[in-house]
């Protein structure tokens, strides 16, 4: 059962657990031993949140779960902000959105998960469909309080000759999971799942992102990064799976993680299933440290250590972050980096 | 300038510098020459503060400065700079970036203000066409794809920029080919001046063709050897080190 459904029910019992395969890095039966009660409302301003700076045609508020839920359709060219924002105390937030590109539309989704307070438990769930030769880039930015407990759910259906895109930031929570699945027909349509985690200490954050090729001759690219320092705890599940027929899929995955601590831990779990004959597929997975030999480098021109080392997981992270298209969402994210990154290598 | 006093260091428990002296006034160039396995890398990244170079005994000082009591970073803000033998890749950070966190790094350390960015600029045009570098690889990812010429070009364009009291030029002559090599050295010769040292560590003569050494130290087994002129350098392309490896064995 889904955790908004578990809230709304009452009835926690049924919250995925250790023995949930998909679940098992990231359960939230301890963490919700009882269903909170709903938030109650709050007024937030327009213009806030990470992408505060940045020009909007629509900017669409769920505050603590309270927003316009009437579907999102896109039709020509929009910049949309989707704001998130939970203010409570042992509270739950519930929000859900559809969206709807339009064929030959485009939209520049700028989504931010803001959590402020105290053991509070956010749910969002989006639906998102791109029609024909529509397009979508999609930046999530999810800075939650290190108790709370946070899931994002969207499910994303493509069409023929689509373009979907997204990038992920995630800074962790007691439980912060972000996951993202697609119905990918192949036919030409383009899917890129990037993402960066960086969870420092007690936090935790979750890509999980799951494919389905249906159709011959589709694109799949996938980039995460993550790094985990102190008692951080970072989690990337992802799945691609190319289905009887779904010839010429091409399709990449790579997980690279940096582990800044002892303590730290990653837990990867990348797969591609592929039940097609003609297919060019590949993924990789690797969590290491530092390099000694850079640190050096970098410390005999004159860097501190310290610096030396937010300057080198700024640059591990920054292949993802490059790869965001849209230029003023790239440059927040690029700010956004090194602050957390300070943070994570004291 | 640099006074190293009966220096021992070991690696990984291994002795491998035994007792090495070398006094390296301001203004000079030496050179220290050596078969492989004599420990001039050894020397490079002690004087640099690598760690896992454990100094057993003995000193070294830069200008009444106990090198040996810093750590590395602090070492390049008194004025240390080491050109690598292998320059390592970094992705991700662009040659201009890296050098002007560095030369902002040094400068606060000595309690200067940052260099703008303007003036950062300027600067590094200027040494870039002195090097004859295509400015635009200075904004790719450092070293990154780079020949080894390139690299090395690179690590002349970073002490140019920072400017070092003291230069270690570990090995600089290898993996160039003849025109990249005038170029390195035309590079370290420009900044050879009356306030600036420099330590040339080569395997062979040929670099010193170039870059004109005032002495030329051997150093085997651990510690120098022979010292003498340019003309040292020249007989042990003829001779060979077998002499002083014996000699040291």
């Amino acid at each position: 059962m889904s955790l908004a459904a578990a809230i709304r029910s009452r009835d926690v019992s049924t919250l995925p657990s250790r023995r949930d395969e998909g679940w098992r890095w990231s359960e939230l039966a301890s963490v919700v031993r009882a269903a909170p009660p709903l938030a109650g409302a709050i007024t937030v301003a327009s213009g806030g949140g990470p992408f505060a700076e940045l020009t909007a045609d629509e900017e669409i508020v769920f505050a603590n779960g309270q927003g316009d839920a009437s579907p999102l359709v896109v039709e020509g060219e929009r910049t949309v902000k989707l704001r998130f924002v939970t203010r409570a105390d042992a509270a739950a937030s519930l929000s859900a959105v559809s969206i709807l590109v339009k064929a030959g539309g485009s939209l520049t989704l700028l989504e931010s998960y803001e959590g402020e307070g105290e053991a509070y438990v956010a749910d969002a769930s989006l639906d998102i469909q791109l029609e024909n030769g529509a397009r979508m880039e999609r930046i999530v930015v999810a800075e939650d309080a290190e108790t709370a407990v946070s899931v994002s759910t969207a499910q994303v259906r493509l069409s023929a000759n689509a373009d979907y895109a997204q990038a992920v930031f995630a800074t962790g929570a007691k439980r912060q999971r972000i996951e993202t699945r697609v119905q990918h027909p192949g036919a030409g349509a383009a899917l890129r799942m990037d993402g960066v985690y960086l969870v420092g200490g007690h936090r935790h954050a979750d890509l999980t992102t799951a494919v389905t090729h249906a159709g011959v001759d589709g694109t799949t690219s996938q980039m995460i990064k993550g790094v985990a320092a102190g008692s951080g705890r970072g989690v990337f599940q992802g799945l691609i799976r190319v289905a009887h027929g779904a010839d010429r899929t091409d399709a990449r995955m790579r997980h690279d993680a940096l582990l800044l601590s002892d303590k730290a831990e990653i837990d990867a779990k990348p797969e591609l299933e592929i039940f097609a004959d003609d297919v060019s597929c590949a993924h990789g997975n690797t969590v290491g440290a530092l390099d000694d030999a850079a640190i050096f480098y970098a410390r005999q021109r004159g860097l501190p250590l310290h610096e030396a080392r937010v300057l080198l997981t700024e640059a591990f992270v920054g292949a993802v972050i490059e790869r965001i298209e849209h230029p003023g969402a790239r440059e927040v994210v690029a700010a956004l980096a090194p602050r957390k990154l300070e943070a994570l290598t004291c | 300038m640099l006074s190293i006093e009966n220096l021992h260091v070991t690696v990984a428990e291994k002795a491998i510098i035994r007792g090495l002296s070398l006094n390296l006034p301001a203004g000079e160039v030496h050179a220290i020459m050596g078969p492989n396995g004599a420990g001039k890398s050894t020397l490079s990244y002690t004087l640099a503060g690598r760690d896992g170079y454990e100094v057993t005994e003995g000193s070294a000082v830069l200008d009444g400065v106990d090198l040996l009591s810093l750590n590395a970073s602090e070492r390049a803000a008194e004025g240390i700079f080491l050109s690598f033998q292998y320059p390592l890749e970094i992705p991700g950070v662009p040659a201009l970036t890296f050098v002007r966190a560095a030369l902002n790094a040094q400068r606060k350390s000595k309690g200067e203000p940052e260099i703008s960015a303007p003036d950062f600029l300027k600067r590094a045009r200027e040494v870039a066409g002195s090097l004859k570098m295509d400015f635009e690889m200075l904004r790719r990812g450092l070293n990154v794809g780079f020949s080894g010429g390139e690299k090395k070009r690179m690590e002349i364009f970073q002490m140019a920029m920072l400017q070092p009291r003291l230069a270690i030029l570990d090995e600089t002559d290898s993996g160039l080919d003849i025109d990249a090599l005038r170029i390195v050295a035309e590079g370290v010769n420009a900044l050879r001046a009356a306030d600036r040292a420099m330590l040339v560590i080569t395997h062979y003569q040929r670099l010193l063709d170039y870059i004109r050494p005032d002495r030329v130290h051997v150093l085997a087994g651990g510690k120098i050897v022979a010292s003498g002129g340019p003309e040292l350098a020249l007989e042990l392309e003829r001779e060979g080190y077998d002499r002083y490896s014996k000699a040291a064995a």
